[in-house]
């Protein structure tokens, strides 16, 4: 195989692995929030900032993967 | 179609400095917030002069400032301490959203100069958000990173801040009780102190490399969609990009808060005074 085809499969694995993580980890936080507010409908507005600040955490590790897709 | 390239295009120079499209847009959103900071502090002064209740948009900063202040207090715990950080984190915070936010005007990325480039003819932009450029997320992170170490020397002075990074107080503490645990656990911690050195540059590396990465993104995703179908397809994505920009903001300025709020700590050693507890008791904030 040659090095440019080769290149192009790493660019498109290193993304496409690289979000598998961030996907479920996001989801794993909406899920415990949504579980959350429904057993406690009140704490919705207390819930929302801190869950949307761990899933910006959580996306950035599928920005560096984006990141090294450009790079690559 | 050209995608925007990784590293920002060069427009002019100013003598041997290159002035990229990056730069220009962070040029404009500082003096845009110089101009207005100006003309805002005017207002206060016009309006603290005369004793009264301020009205508009002096009004609307001063909410403004009081809800920042509450959010900054759940981190930081003081409110002596928020004063003190929120100038730094607050700055941050308005300058990242601003710019981010005018990466989405319309003629930034579109309005451009034709030159050739490798052989073809491509639009080079003269306006780029300036996020998207890494030496200016990376400066900014590596200001975070040192103005918290700098903070965190000014607080807790030069040797018990080494302290926590080369624990030799912890070894000499442990060799006096001549207890084998004590003394296994302080050179356990001694290397983990060294390896903490190592965290410092992963901080820098990722609150850089995170505002960069999501800017960016948003930049090629509404490239290659306004090169697709310019007319309303890009709508639900220039929203979503709002939301991002926002949300970057937030999560920069925080991290670069819990990042000055943990080196101004004080640190807990193996014998603890109790007596400490009972002065950060008194100095907790009396809003809630």
């Amino acid at each position: 195989m040659s090095p440019e085809s080769v290149k192009l499969i790493a660019k498109a694995l290193a993304i496409a692995v690289g979000g598998i993580s961030p996907a479920l980890a996001i989801g794993k936080t909406g899920a415990k929030a949504m579980e959350s507010i429904g057993r406690n409908p009140e704490s919705a507005d207390k819930l929302f900032v801190p869950m949307l600040l761990s899933m910006a955490f959580a996306e950035a590790i599928a920005i560096y993967a984006l990141v090294v897709t450009f790079t690559l | 179609m050209t995608l925007p390239p990784l590293a920002a295009e060069k427009i002019f120079s100013l003598g041997s400095f290159p002035v990229t499209n990056a730069y220009i847009n962070s040029t404009l959103a500082v003096l845009g917030v110089i101009v207005f900071a100006f003309f805002l502090s005017r207002g206060i002064k016009k309006y603290y002069s005369d004793n009264k209740a301020p009205k508009g948009v002096v009004n609307f900063f001063e909410g403004t400032l009081e809800f920042l202040l509450v959010y900054v207090d759940q981190v930081t715990q003081s409110r002596k301490k928020s004063l003190k950080f929120l100038p730094i984190v607050g700055a941050l915070f308005f300058f990242i959203l601003i710019s981010n936010w005018m990466g989405l005007l319309p003629g930034t990325g579109s309005i451009g100069l034709w030159q050739m480039v490798n052989g073809k003819m491509e639009l080079i932009p003269i306006l780029r958000p300036a996020n998207t450029d890494l030496n200016m997320t990376l400066s900014m992170a590596v200001f975070a990173v040192v103005v918290s170490h700098f903070f965190g020397i000014i607080t807790i002075g030069f040797f018990k801040y080494l302290n926590k990074f080369i624990k030799l107080g912890d070894i000499y503490q442990a060799l006096k009780s001549l207890k084998p645990v004590n003394i296994l656990t302080a050179v356990i911690e001694f290397f983990v102190g060294l390896i903490e050195v190592f965290s410092e540059v992963a901080k820098m590396v990722s609150l850089s490399l995170r505002l960069f990465g999501n800017i960016f993104a948003g930049e090629v995703l509404l490239t290659v969609l306004a090169g697709l179908i310019a007319v309303a397809v890009p709508l639900p994505f220039m929203a979503l990009e709002l939301l991002v920009g926002f949300v970057q903001a937030i999560v920069f300025s925080l991290l670069a808060l819990v990042y000055l709020v943990i080196a101004t700590s004080e640190v807990h050693g193996h014998n603890e005074d109790h007596h400490k507890h009972d002065k950060q008791q008194a100095e907790q904030p009396s809003t809630h």
